[in-house]
């Protein structure tokens, strides 16, 4: 209920005016495209270095909507009536993950397909584990984004300050996710097993994407009233 | 020192063992180190390059201990809220951060002769540089935050999620490359230079405790600073620093 009525809060605001969502949306393809200038054109080689490319076109372009999501709050003085509202903190952050992890969702819906085609990647046989992959990987990126930001928003510093405390902590987040979008993307993500069946190689890596995500969901719920109480 | 950040502090004394320790642990490492120098022969296929060693390993190991310490220092303020515990945790990842960073340097130095390179993606050596920047980023925080008891309970939660992290970030980073040699504990290696690793490691662990007692003494003083010049402010002197 509560975190239903911040996401609401969060998403009605964004709709109405949509400029967040335009530049954010806009900057990552023109990340895309730089990329893929200084990579060069040859089209086998950018396939190949697709994976990495996407997850940091995420990375920079979604880092920018975090610290938004709690200036708007900080500037009219709309969080601390939020903070004088009874009941469980906690429903604050979750209603922001929720929020910004649609942000960042619908972001990555503009973004993939366009990188299939600039990047010239077949990504309509493996839309399903691509999803699965996309999503998780988001999961975990906009969880310690939108804790982080619940600091950094704060502070002077805070456009430098965000990505120095969160792209550190996303480095094991960063490989499993690329580790396991390029293998899906290359096709291969099947593996012979010595039973004679076949296992998800790609599954593996997804496994260390979800211990992250539940490790640090966990950690910032309960590290999240500490930090956001004044 | 059970008080909260919002008491004005006393002016604290410096702890009577803080010297003599200090000067003890610095004696004791100069010891081990020349022990350690003097003990080992030149290694069969490292020659006198082994004996970076008695410095690399020890420090590697501080660099876990460090961390450690900040964690249960930030678990213990967020429960107990005793300024103490935050200034405990502060003057871990300081002294923490200069250990992990002489690890990744002392790495290289040794990885230049042996690998070739200065540089490689191996797991060890790349769980340090992400530690090093995990802690580059808490410290930096810590610098921004202006109030006293947010930043306490800000580096806290920060301190307790980089060091959640470590496991992650190491067994991520060992399935994605690895080349680096089985670590170096004193089981993996001739008898007569465990002794020297021994002895250094101890060494580095009283110099370790040394740092942050000292780190944390100098906080205090800070601390008690502040709160005298906010009471001067508030009755009106001119200040004097």
């Amino acid at each position: 209920m509560r975190v239903g009525a911040i996401v609401w809060k969060d998403l009605t605001a964004e709709r109405r005016t949509k400029a967040n969502f335009n530049s954010v949306a806009f900057l990552a393809a023109l990340i895309l495209l730089l990329f893929g200038f200084a990579l060069g054109p040859d089209t086998e080689a950018l396939r190949n270095v697709a994976g990495g490319v996407l997850w940091l076109t995420v990375l920079f372009s979604g880092v920018l909507s975090f610290n938004r999501s709690y200036e708007q709050e900080l500037e009219n003085g709309a969080l601390e009536m939020l903070l004088l509202y009874p009941g469980d903190r906690r429903s604050i952050f979750l209603g922001k993950l929720i929020a910004n992890l649609t942000f960042v969702l619908l972001v990555e819906a503009v973004l993939v397909p366009l990188a299939a085609i600039l990047y010239d990647i077949p990504i309509w046989g493996v839309l399903g584990p691509l999803a699965l992959v996309l999503f998780l990987g988001t999961f975990g990126f906009v969880t310690l984004g939108t804790f982080y930001a619940a600091m950094a928003s704060r502070l002077r510093a805070r456009e430098v300050l965000l990505p120095l405390l969160l792209f550190p902590m996303l480095i094991p987040l960063l490989i499993a996710a690329v580790q396991a979008t390029s293998l899906i993307l290359s096709g291969d993500m099947m593996v012979g097993d010595a039973a004679g069946g076949s296992t998800l190689l790609s599954g593996s890596w997804l496994r260390v994407i979800v211990v992250f995500d539940i490790v640090f969901f966990v950690g910032a719920l309960y590290a999240f009233e500490h930090v956001i109480e004044d | 020192m059970d008080t909260s950040y919002s008491d004005i502090a006393a002016v604290p004394q410096r702890p009577r063992w803080l010297l003599p320790f200090g000067i003890f642990a610095t004696l004791f490492l100069i010891a081990s180190q020349a022990a350690a120098l003097l003990m080992s022969a030149p290694d069969r296929d490292m020659g006198h390059l082994q004996k970076i060693l008695y410095v690399h390993v020890p420090s590697a190991w501080m660099s876990m201990i460090a961390p450690a310490i900040v964690f249960v220092a930030s678990v213990l303020y967020l429960w107990k809220r005793q300024a103490k515990h935050d200034m405990v945790a502060a003057a871990a990842a300081q002294v923490g951060i200069v250990f992990i960073g002489l690890t990744l340097i002392q790495g290289s130095i040794w990885a230049r002769p042996t690998w070739g390179i200065w540089w490689t993606w191996d797991p060890r050596l790349t769980t340090t540089a992400i530690l090093f920047l995990i802690y580059a980023g808490y410290l930096a925080l810590r610098a921004f935050a202006e109030d006293e008891d947010q930043r306490a309970r800000w580096s806290a939660a920060v301190g307790i999620m980089g060091f959640l992290n470590v496991p992650i970030v190491y067994m991520s980073v060992r399935w994605w490359r690895t080349i680096h040699q089985v670590q170096s504990t004193p089981d993996t290696m001739d008898a007569t230079y465990k002794l020297g690793l021994r002895l250094n490691a101890f060494a580095f662990l009283f110099i370790l405790i040394f740092l942050i007692a000292l780190r944390y003494y100098i906080a205090r003083l800070e601390r008690a600073r502040t709160a005298v010049l906010e009471e001067r402010t508030l009755a009106g002197d001119k200040i004097h620093v």
